[in-house]
């Protein structure tokens, strides 16, 4: 499956990445050739095989429900390239 | 054209936890902002998430309310979008293998029984909120319902008007309140509902194209959003328009729906199972210990409330709409042995309380207990219906017993015929004119001005006779 | 020789009978280190000041009679692991000045067992490389060739045991980030079963896959980390109940009859003919001692590529979906929108192999490729611990070379994402099935180290690094040492 340049700004978007429209045919070129790798998939016949996600195969072990956290703002929010009143801030955003 | 209105609802309750859901941070609602958001709240690099085990039986609980499957093996999957109220830049939930699925619930418009499908439930994590007011250009994030447990309920898109709309809410609403896993508060946004509404011609197959109305946070708001956003739909399509299927969100100041921009663009939402959580396995032993702690939903309430009291299938309906309500009754009705009138009380005086302190059951200044003494004293002929108002007001603000209100208020009833007697000899002498005027009267016209007797004679006692002792003396002296 | 440069076993019992005091050891450590950086670029960032006083009050626990595992040896954290305090970077300008404010538990178990970190050590940016190229604060040297790679991503760790900057430093093996670049430098390196070691505080690449493991001159110092990394952690939901283990108790265990199989996959001409030369050579070795090597076939292996290189993208495109410019790390400067914000922070913040990989994952998890990537190569996945599942009723071992040549020069592949990718054709479908997986220097090609590759069953670690032991008192290559001036 090869991307065509509109696809690259479109799963560019939804990356939240930036793609400069000088880069664009580059970048395809770039991912067609990972594309390319990833197709050499479809030779093997897959049918009714189940998907493994954990390489394990075990299942789930559930936490009681306690409340175990203090307040840490302070020190949690240290990392925050903005911040007022305890809140972070982003440019505004409009629904 | 004859339009119907086919509706689906979307409901996020809310769970009533002590910890998030992939977290121990508490879910303490009102809190300062981000004091209640750890590590893993907040999307911090190599933070992994935890299932609650609390959440799980929640959410068992409600699919064998409802009649659903329950599955034993579910699993989550990772909901990828950006928005700043969501830290790790997607959402945990469950997309595939949901916990819950194929229940229904039974609602009543006036005397119709409707049955509801729900799709399916399923866990998932509330995201922070934003704050957009008083920052200078700038929206304030906090992150402290980041990670709230939340059911996710689906019905199927059965319903047809607002009005059913409204009904499975508010069935929905006491089930989650029944079983005590969700407290309801939509003012607190702790019970959330979205609105898939269509229109299409009737007797039509294939569904219109639907619109996502949000933004809801009443039951009133509900009947309105469905309503103005149905009109504004056949509207624009008698006008030659088409629906396009989009989110809209709901004005109440306005009372109209109007598009989202931030949700213009299609969402490919990439939905894959999430690497950093195992399939959940609920065992037998669980769910049977789940099934053994479901606390009597309405319907077995009422049925077995009419069965045990004799109360109506109106009176079982209002009194089991809410389980605390339903179990004030039952305590006063056990307590004051007849079911009947503490029905009527609980429908009557104990309502018009809750709905004028606009508080709930559990606030209430009169027990079950003492109200069944009242109920008591009524059935035994001490107090006739106006002493025991009376008395009941005397109970909202003090917390004597009744006996001791009914002494301290000198409400006790006049029963003693020959002191009822005296007076309705003494009202007919004062009132000679109208006792010819009665006697002299057609028996079909004599019934309405018996009560100008009784009347009177309530008057000249203090309102402590006994009105059936009254008017059976003021009949037989009346005679005529 | 001097300390500095000798085992972690050598050191651990120079300290504990004390010969050395942890404060001279440290110096010394943190003196060589800091010398040799300046040519191999091995650690982004040192802790000297903090590293010092843990040794101060090591040598104070040795006197009041502690006997920690690794008191006061000094070791080093790949900068992928938060440690609470100190700027963790993941070799990424977006988190050049992220301070950690909690540490990973494979962190915590290091310093419960006494080891102290002098530093943070160079990494592909997001554990995503197979050269140290990727990294946001330059590409790290081999040791062995100061022209040539380490291999990533854990170059920085494998580079700074190469050149005895430390005994012993943890990594992380995602597709092969541990084994390759140990290989490539001649150190020896070990990828637990998956789940073996937590990964809460290890900065996410494709979660499913993720391993953390040490890297150190020999199997005995491996297992003596390994060690004290493992555990099982109730805050990592995917954390093995396993837990730790003493995984020095086959160290003397004879391999006699020790079945090894050799997968035919694994001894294509894509192999270079000197590295598998080197391979047969060593293993024949092991045969001398009474291994028996038996062919096998792992017939779905081919496909690993493929399937990791759909998985482990998928996986990080979500995992780095936090890095946002919203409540830590890198922010663009005036972002006139919140668009505007994520964009430009993400795309100045992140390198290009990061991007890249980012738009490879999102793209197969759309919604009409979802089926077609994602979903087939978990299929494949299925098919590939299948495989390995049934080799392993044949054979107790399965072996190889670690990569199909030795260390190539900086650069010679940064053209082609594909070509580096194949740098990783043996490793990779260790991590697609958990199974462990070690290298241990095997022979040169070249003046070059070549590694030797055991990949083992379920949480038979310890029986690997018996192996791996046996083959290091049998041959000297993990001795070997590369010149390195001061």
């Amino acid at each position: 499956m090869t991307l065509s340049t509109d696809q690259v700004r479109h799963v560019a978007r939804l990356a939240r990445l930036a793609v400069d429209d000088t880069d664009v045919p580059n970048i395809a070129q770039k991912l067609n050739g990972v594309m390319e790798l990833l197709d050499t998939m479809q030779a093997l016949d897959t049918q009714g095989i189940e998907p493994l996600t954990n390489p394990l195969d075990r299942t789930q072990i559930l936490r009681p429900d306690e409340v175990t956290e203090v307040d840490q703002r302070a020190h949690l929010m240290a990392n925050a390239p903005a911040q007022k009143d305890g809140l972070f801030l982003v440019p505004k955003v409009i629904d | 054209m004859m339009w119907e209105t086919v509706i689906g609802l979307e409901i996020h309750t809310q769970l009533a936890t002590e910890s998030k859901i992939f977290s121990g941070s508490s879910t303490e609602f009102g809190q300062s902002p981000n004091t209640q958001a750890n590590a893993v709240d907040l999307g911090l690099p190599g933070i992994l998430p935890v299932p609650n085990q609390k959440a799980f039986e929640y959410a068992a609980m409600f699919g064998m309310a409802i009649g659903a499957t329950v599955n034993q093996r579910s699993t989550f999957d990772r909901k990828n979008y950006f928005y700043p109220d969501l830290p790790k830049g997607y959402q945990t939930t469950q997309l595939f293998h949901p916990i819950v699925e194929h229940g229904q619930v039974e609602i009543r418009i006036d005397d119709t029984l409707r049955t509801i499908g729900v799709t399916r439930a399923h866990l998932e994590e509330d995201a922070g909120k934003s704050l957009h007011e008083d920052f200078d250009g700038m929206t304030g994030i906090d992150l402290n319902r980041a990670g709230t447990p939340l059911i996710e309920i689906v019905s199927e898109p059965d319903m047809r008007s607002a009005k059913e709309a409204v009904a499975y809410l508010k069935k929905i609403h006491a089930i989650v309140r029944y079983l005590g896993i969700c407290d309801g508060n939509m003012a607190e946004g702790s019970f959330r509902c979205d609105a898939n509404v269509s229109v299409r011609i009737k007797g039509t197959e294939a569904f219109g194209n639907r619109v996502e109305v949000k933004n809801i946070n009443s039951f009133k708001f509900v009947e309105k959003a469905i309503n103005h956003e149905v009109e504004r739909q056949i509207e624009r399509i008698e006008d030659g328009g088409t629906i396009v299927q989009e989110t809209r969100l709901y004005d109440p100041d306005r009372d109209e729906t109007r598009s989202m921009r931030s949700k213009e663009e299609a969402n490919d939402y990439r939905y894959f199972p999430c690497p950093d959580l195992l399939p959940v396995e609920l065992s037998d032993e669980f769910l049977a210990q789940v099934r053994e702690r479901l606390p009597e939903l309405p319907e077995a309430k009422a049925k077995r409330l009419i069965e045990q009291f004799g109360i109506t299938d109106y009176d079982a309906a209002v009194v089991t709409s809410d389980r605390a309500l339903a179990e004030y009754f039952e305590r006063a009705a056990e307590h004051s042995g007849s079911g009947k009138l503490a029905a009527n009380w609980v429908l009557g005086a104990v309502s018009q309380w809750l709905n004028d302190s606009d508080s709930n059951i559990e606030a209430c200044p009169v027990s079950a207990e003492r109200l069944g003494d009242l109920i008591q004293r009524i059935s035994d002929d001490t107090l006739n219906s106006k002493g025991a108002k009376a008395v009941w007001e005397a109970m909202l603000t003090s917390d004597a017993s009744v006996d001791e209100l009914i002494e301290s208020l000198g409400l006790k009833q006049v029963t003693d015929t020959g002191a009822i007697e005296a007076v309705v000899e003494q009202v007919m002498a004062d009132n000679a004119g109208q006792v010819e005027a009665y006697r002299a009267a057609e028996p079909d016209k004599q019934g309405k001005m018996v009560g100008f007797f009784v009347g009177q004679v309530m008057k000249a006692s203090g309102g402590k006779a006994n009105p059936q002792a009254v008017n059976q003396i003021l009949r037989s002296k009346l005679g005529g | 020789m001097s300390l500095s440069t000798q085992t972690l076993k050598s050191q651990l019992q120079a300290l504990s009978s004390k010969r050395v005091s942890s404060v001279e050891l440290v110096q010394e450590q943190i003196t060589r280190a800091q010398a040799i950086n300046a040519d191999n670029n091995a650690f982004i960032s040192f802790n000297a000041d903090g590293a010092l006083e843990q040794a101060k009050q090591a040598d104070q626990a040795r006197a009041d009679g502690s006997t920690q595992p690794l008191l006061g040896a000094p070791i080093a954290h790949k900068d992928l692991f938060c440690t609470q305090g100190q700027v963790t970077t993941c070799g990424s300008k977006i988190l050049q000045n992220f301070v950690a404010p909690y540490n990973a538990t494979v962190v915590e178990n290091l310093t419960q067992a006494g080891a102290i970190s002098i530093g943070k050590t160079n990494m592909d940016e997001f554990a995503m490389g197979s050269s140290n190229e990727n990294s946001a604060f330059g590409a790290v040297k081999n040791p062995w060739d100061l022209d040539r790679v380490p291999g990533g991503s854990s170059g920085g760790s494998a580079a700074a045991v190469a050149a005895g900057m430390v005994a012993a430093a943890t990594a992380t093996d995602t597709g092969g980030s541990i084994r390759q670049p140990a290989a490539f430098t001649g150190t020896s390196g070990i990828k637990p079963t998956y789940g073996r070691c937590s990964r809460y505080g290890m900065i996410a690449y494709a979660s499913s896959l993720d391993q953390a493991g040490p890297i150190a001159q020999t199997a005995e110092d491996l297992a003596i980390m390994l060690g004290a990394m493992a555990s099982h952690d109730p805050r990592d939901s995917t954390s093995a109940t396993e837990g730790t283990e003493d995984f020095t108790r086959d160290l003397g265990r004879s391999v006699e009859g020790l079945r090894i199989g050799l997968p035919r996959q694994f001894f294509t001409e894509q192999l270079d003919d000197a590295v598998a030369s080197t391979t047969h050579q060593a293993l024949a070795e092991l045969e001398k001692r009474g291994a028996v090597l038996v062919d096998i076939d792992l017939a779905n292996i081919d496909l690993s590529l493929p399937a990791y290189y759909v998985i482990a993208p998928a996986e990080a495109s979500a995992n780095l979906s936090r890095f946002d410019g919203v409540r830590f790390g890198y922010r663009c400067e005036n972002p006139k929108d919140l668009n505007d914000l994520y964009e430009r922070s993400r795309s100045e913040g992140f390198g290009e192999e990061v991007k890249r990989r980012i738009l490879v994952g999102t793209y197969a998890l759309s919604a009409s490729f979802f089926d077609a990537y994602y979903v087939k190569a978990q299929q494949i996945r299925r098919l590939i611990k299948n495989d390995f599942v049934a080799a392993f009723e044949q054979v107790d071992l399965i072996a190889g070379p670690t990569t199909p040549t030795p260390a190539f020069k900086l650069g010679e592949k940064t053209d082609d994402p594909s070509d580096m990718y194949l740098q990783d054709v043996y490793t990779i479908s260790a991590n697609l099935a958990g199974i462990p997986g070690l290298s241990i220097p095997a022979g040169q090609v070249a003046g070059m180290p070549v590694g030797l590759q055991l990949l083992g069953n379920y949480f038979d670690e310890a029986r690997m690094l018996g192996v791996a032991h046996q083959f290091q008192q049998i041959t000297d290559w993990h001795s070997r040492r590369p010149e390195v001036s001061l």
